[in-house]
């Protein structure tokens, strides 16, 4: 499973706004922090308000706020908002009779999706967040040590 | 999406709740959790597993249940095993459950984090479990615990009749 770019970003944004939900994030400091444009992300935070994951917050110091339960959310469900999840190489035989290569193939890409997806699917916006604090953590004790 | 919820069933449910070895009036209790989490009852495996693992009294083998107001309201089970697939001695989990009405406060983690350490108490520095990857429940609560997935890669084939 390869994430596009929209949802490596949605990941992002909502793992940015999830570690402070009392936050309201304008998109433009998101934008500046992953280095996309603006307008790229606004369609994207758009997608995430609609599926009430995060709220728009108008006025001065607007933006945009964590709205979910983070321990219910799943990276599965920002990654369903934006992928289109069918098995691809059904799709492309389509009308045609399918080889044997092709079934073959099929059933191994199939493992890796299959186990991409419980991967997924297992880990809570919570989990990931605790992820990234023992990463800050691991950074820095790295760079404590002496050199 | 829901807002997130209140922290206080987690902070009563720890206060009030105790990890202890298995005992055999305990057992009743055990297979009615599983029952009620498999929809399977398990008289004479669960008896077999307290044989096994309830009358260890080491920290090779473990069978412990969390306990709320002298109501059995978890268990847990696990073993540590020696140069098991190559690996070096580690603690496998082999069961873990938790009463339905009593779940998201907490009592897991207080299973979990007991066997953690009586598996530090008999050496081990590493801890495994397997289970089905359509198990969300179950995989998204090990996930919340800081495990991730490890070396070992299960491999299996159906086997003609």
């Amino acid at each position: 499973m390869r994430l596009q770019t929209n949802t490596s970003l949605a990941l992002f944004s909502v793992l940015e706004f999830a570690r402070d939900p009392t936050r309201h994030i304008p998109a433009s400091e998101i934008a500046e922090k992953y280095d996309v444009s603006p307008h790229h992300l606004a369609k994207v935070l758009s997608e995430l308000a609609r599926a009430g994951i995060v709220e728009s917050v108008r006025g001065v110091g607007g933006g945009y706020r964590f709205a979910a339960n983070p321990r219910r959310v799943t990276l599965m469900d920002i990654i369903h908002l934006f992928e289109d999840l069918s098995p691809a190489v059904a799709a492309r035989t389509e009308g045609k009779e399918v080889t044997a290569v092709e079934r073959a193939l099929a059933a191994v890409l199939s493992e890796i999706d299959e186990l991409a997806k419980a991967t997924f699917g297992s880990i809570t916006l919570s989990t990931m967040l605790r992820l990234v604090e023992r990463q800050q953590t691991a950074s820095k004790s790295d760079q404590d040590k002496p050199a | 999406m829901a807002k997130n919820p209140p922290d206080r069933k987690t902070e009563a449910a720890n206060d009030t709740i105790t990890v202890r070895p298995v005992r055999r009036g305990d057992l009743d209790q055990v297979i009615a959790i599983d029952a009620t989490v498999t929809g399977l009852e398990k008289q004479s495996y669960w008896r077999s597993v307290f044989r096994r693992y309830g009358t260890a009294g080491e920290h090779q083998r473990q069978f412990l249940v969390a306990v709320s107001d002298r109501r059995v309201v978890g268990f847990v089970i696990g073993e540590v095993r020696d140069w098991e697939f190559g690996s070096p001695p580690c603690g496998w989990v082999f069961a873990i459950n938790v009463d339905p009405e009593v779940r998201l406060a907490g009592v897991g983690t207080r299973l979990l984090q007991a066997l953690e350490a009586s598996f530090r108490r008999a050496g081990v520095r590493k801890m495994r479990t397997m289970l089905a990857r359509e198990n969300t429940l179950i995989l998204s609560f090990f996930r919340s615990q800081g495990m991730m997935a490890g070396s070992l890669i299960p491999l299996e084939m159906d086997l003609d009749a």
